[in-house]
């Protein structure tokens, strides 16, 4: 038998009515400190199951285990020790961070939120130089800065809370070829020191194949099925 | 074809410009009496015919310059220069001049985000009748239909899928169904901002093809368009740009053909090799850094700070030389060491 895997989900079915999932039958594993890319084209559902895998989507079927044990409550319901295993970036900051809250403080949240308020002053400045924000920019609001720099700061939020597993979901889809560098640097420096795992979900095979240990297609993460029932959103003809 | 004098130009130089920009500059007036240089003294020309890719990191100013070419830019906004398309000055027309003459009919406008730009509430084929009605000489029911139908047609929009509405389309599709529309008012300069942002590659390709085709097919008096396309997808300039030019911080810091500037012998500003080199089929290494605020920029090269063959020279403005504004650009021969320095996809990993 093989090292425990750190994530590994079984025959997951999921979606957002159950008549049609979004994701069916898929399975996939990574063992720890592994970068597995999972690579699909837009609408197949791979956003999905990387929210059923960061415990934020409850699936319809299937197994979800974070190292070897199976994950029985979702969202806020789940236990805390099983919620912070597990850190997510996602492909809109706009979306995903606060309006009201300045940088220092979205990338405290967690700390806050878990009673390790007295961790912030030193965690935040780590964090900060790791992502590459300067001091000015964290006393910033998000609309106050640009879309590059606020997903600095929600890099640096999955991390404050030094998730075993790090999931990015389109991560640097919306940014510039230096900003995308620059963050994937970030993320492999957190995981040389930490020996993380990490799922980056992704339609860009160029990027996936030169950042991750493995990368898996999405056909292949589903076999066994004839595909997802959403009806493919790329015309086939050029 | 066209009148004597156009005649005359093609014979005696290359062929007169779409676009001519000449010192544009764009500043904003902020709160506190704050100024912020969104662009400054921007040079460059769109050929019939011709792609030019204005690229560079978010934030440095590239969808403002679009703005100011489309009179779009907010009232705290002043700008500087001119930019003539077919004997107007886009920057001093006045509103009813842009409104009526502009807009859609010099300039055709290609979204940064199509399921935004679209009606929501109405259907792809009461969005193209509306528009060819407004915009061209057709009149009567039926011939709108037709000429709405063969807009579809000509982006290879599927007939069967007009009567839906935008949330009923893929990207892919909403991408043609605004490319139709900037397409029907026959404009002689299209402009692309952003067209490919949040597009899978497959779809990238495919967007940026049919932008391609629509600039390499004539137009209706035979000249050919001129596609303006600002973007920050180096892999989407490379396929389909004839020339490229590279924006920093508010300014243009390199101009040179497309070729040359991804193929050999590459970029010859440390900025634009920087952002080559973060490709991650190339070296995949960021810049250090982060571009500066443009409400306070420094007073020499803005890229300074984070530049590798930074000197005290660079403590004063770089003149443009040759398409070019640096002090110490890497020699035209460095191709060979910017190629042999790229290591192979597969071993790269750090």
């Amino acid at each position: 038998m093989p090292e425990q895997p750190l994530l590994e989900l079984r025959a997951v079915t999921a979606g957002y009515d159950r008549r049609a999932p979004a994701v069916r039958n898929a399975s996939l594993t990574v063992a720890p400190g592994e970068a597995v890319g999972l690579l699909g084209p837009s609408g197949c559902g791979k956003s999905t199951l990387a929210r059923v895998a960061a415990l934020l989507h409850r699936p319809d079927s299937g197994t979800l285990l974070l190292d070897g044990a199976p994950v029985r409550r979702w969202r806020h319901r789940a236990p805390r020790a099983q919620r912070t295993t597990v850190g997510v970036v996602f492909q809109q900051p706009r979306l995903s961070a606060d309006p009201r809250l300045r940088l220092t403080d979205l990338i405290a949240e967690p700390l806050r939120a878990t009673g390790r308020r007295e961790d912030v002053p030193d965690r935040v400045a780590e964090l900060a130089a790791a992502v590459g924000l300067t001091p000015d920019l964290l006393g910033r609001r998000p609309h106050e800065v640009s879309d590059g720099q606020l997903q600095r700061a929600c890099l640096a939020r999955a991390l404050v809370l030094r998730p075993r597993l790090l999931i990015c979901d389109e991560m640097t889809a919306m940014l510039d070829a230096s900003t995308t560098a620059a963050l994937v640097a970030a993320v492999e420096d957190y995981r040389t020191a930490t020996g993380a795992g990490l799922l980056a979900v992704g339609h860009d095979h160029t990027l996936l194949k030169r950042w991750c240990d493995r990368t898996v297609h999405w056909d292949d993460v589903t076999s066994g099925t004839s595909g997802t029932s959403l009806e493919p959103s790329v015309p086939s003809a050029m | 074809m066209g009148h004597p004098s156009s005649i005359g130009a093609d014979a005696v130089t290359e062929r007169t410009p779409v676009l001519s920009v000449r010192g544009l500059s764009v500043r904003f007036l902020m709160p506190g009496g704050r100024r912020v240089a969104a662009v400054t003294d921007a040079h460059f020309d769109v050929a019939p015919g011709e792609c030019l890719a204005l690229i560079g990191e978010s934030g440095c100013g590239k969808s403002v310059l679009a703005s100011a070419l489309l009179g779009l830019l907010p009232a705290n906004a002043q700008s500087a220069g001119s930019a003539r398309l077919g004997g107007l000055d886009l920057l001093t027309a006045d509103e009813k001049t842009l409104g009526r003459t502009v807009r859609g009919r010099l300039i055709g406008l290609v979204p940064q985000s199509p399921a935004a730009h679209l009606t929501p509430v109405r259907t792809i084929r009461s969005q193209l009748e509306e528009t060819v009605a407004a915009l061209t000489g057709v009149r009567g029911r039926a011939a709108v239909r037709a000429a709405a139908r063969a807009a579809a047609e000509r982006v290879a929009f599927p007939a069967g899928h007009l009567d839906r509405h935008p949330h009923e389309l893929s990207g892919g599709l909403a991408q043609r169904a605004a490319t139709a529309l900037a397409l029907v008012g026959d404009a002689p300069l299209l402009l692309a901002d952003e067209p490919t942002t949040g597009l899978d590659r497959d779809l990238v390709d495919r967007t940026v093809d049919e932008l391609r085709r629509h600039v390499d097919a004539e137009t209706g008096d035979g000249t050919g368009r001129g596609l303006l396309m600002i973007t920050h997808d180096l892999a989407a300039a490379e396929r389909i740009a004839d020339r490229v030019a590279v924006m920093y911080a508010g300014r243009i810091v390199e101009l040179t053909d497309a070729r040359r500037f991804f193929g050999s012998p590459g970029p010859r500003h440390p900025y634009s090799r920087g952002l080559l080199q973060a490709l991650p089929d190339r070296a995949f290494t960021p810049i250090p850094g982060m571009p500066p605020e443009l409400g306070d920029l420094p007073g020499g090269c803005a890229f300074a700070p984070r530049c590798p063959r930074a000197t005290g020279a660079c403590a004063a403005l770089p003149p443009v030389t040759d398409g070019l504004a640096c002090h110490h650009p890497l020699p035209a021969s460095g191709a060979e060491e910017l190629r042999s320095t790229t290591p192979a996809p597969e071993n790269a990993r750090a």
